[in-house]
């Protein structure tokens, strides 16, 4: 089945950064291995690695990986064998939905996670991905899986 | 004019025919990337604006430099430049809470009931909602599953009443028959009433009565190599019900190139066979059998008959592991193949290895696409001319008269002697076509021979036999005997 599959201790990672960068935006890459012959089944993701928000401005509103770190990381990633399989962004003080700003900077087959972060909490986490037409955002179930795989390479960042 | 090699970024590759990198001629890399477009149109929008300008959040290096510090686009390329298409990625909060409630659908980790079910679908799955395994969470997994069974018979009939009650969002049938009145021994999904109607208008019907949250689509077409990856790509989870090696074959294909767990039920006579083939976590139906058996090998229900409990059983194993799947809970049949015999009742499960030489699924698989898998699997295409047409053939009305005539030909019967018991022709001589290679001396070559069975497929084989044999006045009955009660007799029963 389509889905995202988090391991618990990777989606409590998530959410820390989350409250550290608050109320800034934070964001980083979802590392897992690429699913065999076709792309599109579920993504197993196995390391989380942050990323700088190099948003040149309100970096309360907005966040931006640039593309020498993306880059990068696509090499970091194939050299193992696995893959850039999403990302993950904070919305301080709003709801773990994708905006229209999202949308319009998204990229099909990546799996966005999206997390509602206030001064005390992250009371919401949603997944998303562009459909092929980049029209609009559908919800990928996001499973949370007790424990993580190993998570040999890339992790820290 | 200079090649270079177009790296193509992840999410981009199922738009550019699967590559990560492609060599393409230009004098400037705003050509090459210009002409990657024009071949495949998927990539437009997402590497030009509207106006044709490349996007803004797409980022291009020519080796290891950014083109916006050369000369963008207009960038002259060598021999052997490496071009990188890589996304930025950006986004950011709604600018207001207006724009949130607009968005996509919320998916909260722990929904809560009230936003997940209504009070009557609380009420109709009750039982699943008491169950640890299942209680809400995995009820919405069913709800949002989609299920697609290949073939509505004697397997998919029990499937698809199962999926549907317990709830399955979506399940989608793969058929193009007509019910008949010999199918109501096993494939439940139909009444008396229904013989003569296309299979998928009554289970639709069935289902839809059934649960009417279960939304049904029918593919009312043979599945082929054209439209397999087609109709199987938007399902989670592929079951397969076919009666026949070349759809079995291109089903388990399909579903290991796009990815999809394929639950795997077959039956015979009175043993059935199930596994669930999922080529990311296990062997797939290659690794079992790499080749299909000779063609005459393995018959259908249709000629070797089965117990109609049977599929019933197999279908129901089937539903089984596909619920377990959507569920993610227990030990799915991944690696192990349960065979089951009505007669002794016995279950015994054999350990399958993923053959780590699979043409398919093993890391150096040589088979990259679908086939002809009628070739493959040694029988004529579908809707071809029947392999009849390489035999001498007789029509019903035309033996009629020859039985007439002073010198009638000799009428062999090839079936079963339970075949023979239901009805026969007068003045027949039965010879089941297993065993005729040793009972051939029972056949003088001096008399004109007319060899039939139910519907003309086995008596065919053996026509071809006994020429190969030497006889050369031999015939086969056009249609068999089936063909033979509809057009000459009509006192004798189908079946």
């Amino acid at each position: 089945m389509k889905a995202v599959s988090v391991p618990r201790s990777i989606l409590n990672e998530m959410k820390t950064h989350a409250r550290e960068t608050y109320p800034d935006e934070c964001c980083g890459f979802l590392i897992g291995g690429l699913p065999p012959s076709e792309l599109e089944s579920t993504r197993g993701i196995s390391t989380l690695v942050r990323a700088q928000n190099e948003f040149d401005g309100e970096r309360r509103r907005r966040f931006l990986i640039r593309p020498e770190e993306l880059r990068d990381m696509e090499r970091r990633t194939e050299r193992e064998g696995r893959a850039i399989l999403g990302f993950y962004h904070s919305h301080p003080d709003h709801p773990a939905r994708p905006s229209l700003f999202d949308q319009e900077h998204a990229w099909p087959w990546y799996a966005y996670i999206v997390l509602s972060v206030t001064a005390t909490d992250v009371p919401e986490v949603g997944a998303f991905e562009l459909d092929a037409d980049s029209s609009t955002f559908h919800s990928l179930p996001l499973e949370v899986v007790p424990t993580a795989a190993p998570s040999p390479g890339v992790a820290g960042g | 004019m200079p090649k270079a090699t177009v790296k193509v970024p992840t999410p981009l590759r199922p738009l550019a025919g699967g590559v990560s990198e492609v060599a393409l001629e230009g004098s400037t890399v705003g050509a090459v990337i210009r002409t990657l477009a024009a071949d495949n149109p998927a990539l437009q929008r997402h590497l030009f604006t509207a106006e044709g300008k490349l996007r803004n959040f797409v980022t291009v290096y020519l080796n290891d430099e950014d083109i916006r510090y050369l000369a963008r686009e207009a960038t002259p390329v060598k021999e052997g430049d490496i071009v990188s298409i890589v996304p930025a990625v950006a986004g950011g909060a709604p600018n207001s809470a207006r724009e949130g409630r607009s968005s996509a659908k919320l998916v909260g980790i722990e929904p809560t009931v009230q936003e997940t079910f209504s009070r009557e679908e609380l009420r109709r799955y009750s039982r699943h909602l008491l169950l640890p395994e299942v209680g809400v969470a995995g009820q919405r997994r069913l709800r949002q599953a989609k299920v697609l069974l290949v073939g509505a018979g004697g397997l998919g009939s029990p499937t698809a009443l199962y999926l549907a009650a317990a709830g399955v969002g979506e399940i989608g049938l793969v058929d193009f028959d007509a019910v008949d009145l010999s199918n109501l021994q096993r494939q439940v999904l139909y009444t008396t009433a229904d013989v003569g109607r296309p299979k998928l208008a009554a289970a639709k019907e069935r289902l839809e009565a059934l649960n009417p949250g279960t939304r049904v689509v029918p593919y009312e077409e043979r599945l082929s190599s054209e439209n397999a990856l087609e109709i199987l790509r938007s399902y989670d989870i592929v079951v397969d019900g076919t009666d026949n090696f070349p759809t079995r074959y291109l089903v388990n294909d399909a579903s290991v190139l796009l990815g999809k767990p394929n639950v795997y039920g077959s039956i015979y006579r009175f043993e059935g066979q199930v596994s669930v083939f999922d080529a990311k976590r296990g062997p797939c139906y290659r690794c079992l059998y790499p080749e299909p058996p000779p063609p005459d090998l393995v018959p259908s229900c249709a000629e070797a008959g089965v117990l109609g409990v049977l599929p019933g059983l197999v279908g129901v194993l089937q539903a089984t592991e596909t619920v377990k799947l959507i569920l993610g809970k227990g030990e799915p049949l991944i690696g192990r193949l349960l065979l089951f015999d009505a007669l002794g009742v016995t279950f015994r499960e054999l350990k399958l290895r993923k053959n780590p030489h699979c043409a398919l699924c093993s890391a150096d698989a040589t088979q990259k696409g679908l086939i002809d898998y009628p070739a493959f699997c040694g029988v004529p295409a579908p809707g071809a001319a029947p392999k009849t047409g390489s035999v001498p053939e007789v029509e019903p009305e035309e033996l009629a008269t020859e039985l007439r005539s002073a010198d009638p030909p000799l009428l062999v019967d090839v079936r079963e002697p339970e075949e023979w018991a239901i009805a026969h022709l007068p003045g027949a001589h039965l010879i089941p076509k297993a065993e005729l290679p040793e009972r051939v001396d029972e056949l003088t070559r001096a008399r004109a021979l007319v060899l039939y069975c139910r519907a003309g497929t086995r008596s065919a084989d053996a026509t071809r036999l006994l020429l190969d044999l030497g006889f050369s006045n031999v015939r086969t009955l056009r249609g068999g005997i089936n063909a033979w009660a509809e057009k000459v007799d009509p006192s004798l029963p189908q079946y």
